[in-house]
């Protein structure tokens, strides 16, 4: 029997049996929804984190001098002690790395804290408040939408002007322009300059939740103790000039905090290379998760296409006998009854296929989750479903193909 | 009929031969002797009827004649083709080509028509569809069936039935058409009408093999070969 004969008799008995078929359909459809839906949040995350977040985070040809790591992944309680330990960034150590590194290089100092900010009779708790020097905007790539950045002679003198986040901006002065307007924070007054444009969500938490003040102003005391910085921001123009002004930072801290030369450093210089490295730690747990939880399903759907396979033979005993009879040969069984238990799986792949595509949509459009359908699932899926339903006919259909026609006929 | 000995082969014109033909079936602890040597030849044309009382062995004889199942010892020719030593899946080509199966039960599958149950056949001989649809509707025609050819086996008559049984039976010009009991299911006058078609089908030219229990069924054939005992009892010709 030819190969398309088997499928299209297979598709016969299937629309025959619909309910028997749907439930061993069943398994399939909701290990390969799974893979594709699961495969397209990781996906989603990954195109977001090394295209977005870690450029945001960081920026890109950046990197961020630090007592210590900013993204860590399950860091001991030992690791930690060590690290809370170490010298803090002064500014004193902010201004000889930014003399030292030779080439064109821009920096902004950076201390933040969650703080509350009120104005206009409003009060919004846990605002993400940074110090900051005026080549920050340009570092973070953030644009000013109304009114404008503060200047170096600003932050020299630390005047209390403040740069809001555009969500801040919206509460605070719903109905009016917010510039020139005065907002507190830790009872301090200031005065708002300028408001950043839109900035967007990550993971559902806003990117606009957030003011900046001049490093050297009043809000210095709510975000660090004097003369202390939580990072200096270096941005290069380009990977080479990266790793140059790395080096020369590197050396100007170790001789800084008089380190020996095998010492190793009490403080680490950050890129977004590192936050991609977490990033990758935390994907290779994902997909290693995910494919078992796919096989469980999987594994649940092959033995139910089996059984169902398994009955199917019982009930056709008679069938199969006949066939013999007619002139079917062992292989002719096999391949029928194989060619049975692969189309179920693949239609139930092919649906679990198109649901996956669809939930990932709806989870991209509906949550946070970032979520971007893989091709490589989908073909992974097709084989992953056929692979299952010749997996799971081959001991039914081999039972099949030996019955004896004589037996077979005589049954019931 | 001349002698065969072991080492002949048959004449041309003979379809079926058996030469101490045994068939043994293990049984736990003791062994069933279902045939102890069956000795007979069928020419081309002939329309012979197997007779005996129940445990004679005629059961097993049909299995054997129709490619089943394959004898303990003894030889049996087809065609002039020494079938009991075949394998399985050459078994299943004689079958497909050389033996049409008629059923007392029918034996056709319930959710497909007329037209595809005699197409069957013809898919195991690896056939195109425009060509096996082709043969399986002059196959219909043939019973008399031209007009029930889209219908399916529930929607059919019991003597309809067993007409796309024989046309599917039919369908790959076998050597020799075997019925077993074909009209134990079936009401006398459809009997008949059954009977006067494999009457007709022999009168063209088909050679007919029919196992029965009934005498007036058996009468309608030109030989009745009878068995007890695993043993041919009797082999007679009647008058027509």
């Amino acid at each position: 029997m030819p190969l398309f004969e088997a499928v299209r008799l297979a598709f016969q008995t299937l629309r025959a049996q619909k309910l028997k078929s749907g439930f061993s359909l069943l398994g399939v459809f909701v290990g390969v929804t799974f893979l594709i839906a699961a495969w397209s949040i990781v996906n989603g995350m990954n195109v977001y984190m090394t295209e977005q977040f870690a450029g945001r985070l960081i920026g890109v040809n950046t990197f961020h001098l630090r007592r210590r790591p900013n993204f860590t992944p399950n860091i001991s309680d030992s690791t930690w002690r060590a690290w809370a330990r170490r010298p803090r960034i002064t500014f004193g150590d902010a201004d000889a790395v930014t003399a030292a590194i030779t080439a064109p290089v821009i920096t902004a100092w950076e201390s933040s804290d969650r703080v509350t900010i009120e104005g206009a009779g409003k009060k919004i708790l846990d605002v993400e408040v940074t110090g900051a020097t005026e080549r920050y905007f340009d570092i973070r790539n953030l644009d000013i939408a109304n009114g404008r950045a503060f200047t170096a002679q600003e932050v020299r003198s630390g005047v209390p002007v403040i740069v809001l986040g555009e969500e801040i901006g919206l509460k605070l002065f719903p109905s009016r322009d917010p510039i020139g307007r005065q907002v507190r924070i830790g009872g301090q007054p200031y005065r708002v300059i300028g408001v950043v444009a839109h900035q967007g969500k990550i993971f559902g938490f806003s990117l606009d939740r957030f003011a900046v003040a001049p490093a050297r102003s009043p809000v210095q005391d709510l975000v660090n103790p004097p003369g202390i910085i939580d990072a200096l921001v270096v941005k290069a123009q380009s990977v080479e000039a990266m790793r140059a002004a790395m080096v020369e930072a590197e050396g100007v801290m170790r001789s800084r905090h008089h380190l020996r030369p095998r010492q190793d450093n009490n403080f680490v210089l950050e890129t977004s290379e590192g936050v991609l490295e977490f990033w990758g730690g935390i994907k290779r747990i994902l997909f290693f998760v995910g494919p078992g939880l796919v096989g469980v399903a999987l594994v649940v759907g092959g033995i139910v296409i089996m059984n169902i396979m398994l009955m199917a033979v019982a009930e056709r005993t008679r069938e199969i006998g006949l066939r013999k009879s007619l002139g079917a040969r062992r292989r002719d069984i096999l391949r029928q009854f194989l060619a049975e238990s692969t189309t179920i799986a693949v239609v139930g792949a092919s649906i679990g296929i198109v649901t996956g595509i669809g939930l990932s949509f709806l989870l991209d459009a509906a949550t946070p989750l970032p979520a971007a359908v893989s091709g490589m699932s989908i073909v992974l899926g097709v084989i992953i479903g056929g692979g299952v339903g010749i997996v799971a006919g081959v001991y039914p259909a081999s039972r099949a193909a030996r019955l004896d026609p004589i037996t077979a006929l005589r049954q019931e | 009929m001349q002698e065969f000995r072991t080492g002949d082969t048959p004449l041309p014109d003979v379809v079926i031969l058996t030469h101490k033909l045994t068939r043994e079936y293990d049984m736990g602890s003791e062994t069933v002797r279902a045939l102890r040597g069956v000795s007979i030849q069928i020419r081309k044309n002939e329309y012979v009827a197997v007779m005996g009382p129940s445990g004679s062995g005629k059961s097993t004889l049909m299995n054997l004649v129709g490619c089943l199942d394959t004898p303990t010892s003894g030889e049996y020719w087809l065609n002039a083709q020494k079938v009991s030593d075949l394998v399985d899946d050459e078994l299943a080509r004689i079958r497909n080509k050389e033996i049409g199966f008629v059923f007392q039960t029918f034996n056709l599958l319930p959710r497909a028509d007329a037209l595809h149950n005699v197409e069957l056949p013809l898919i195991y001989a690896g056939l195109g569809s425009k060509e096996r649809r082709a043969r399986a509707a002059d196959a219909l025609q043939r019973v008399g069936l031209g007009d029930r050819m889209d219908h399916r086996p529930n929607e059919l008559s019991g003597g309809q039935r067993q007409r796309v049984a024989i046309a599917r039976a039919l369908v790959n010009n076998p050597s020799i058409l075997l019925a077993d009991e074909p009209t134990g299911n079936l009401d006398s006058t459809t009997g008949l009408e059954i009977m006067a078609l494999f009457r007709e089908l022999h009168d063209s030219g088909q050679t007919v093999v029919m196992v029965t229990h009934e005498q007036d069924i058996a009468a309608q054939a030109a030989r009745v070969i009878t068995l007890r005992d695993g043993l041919v009892a009797t082999d007679q010709l009647q008058a027509a």
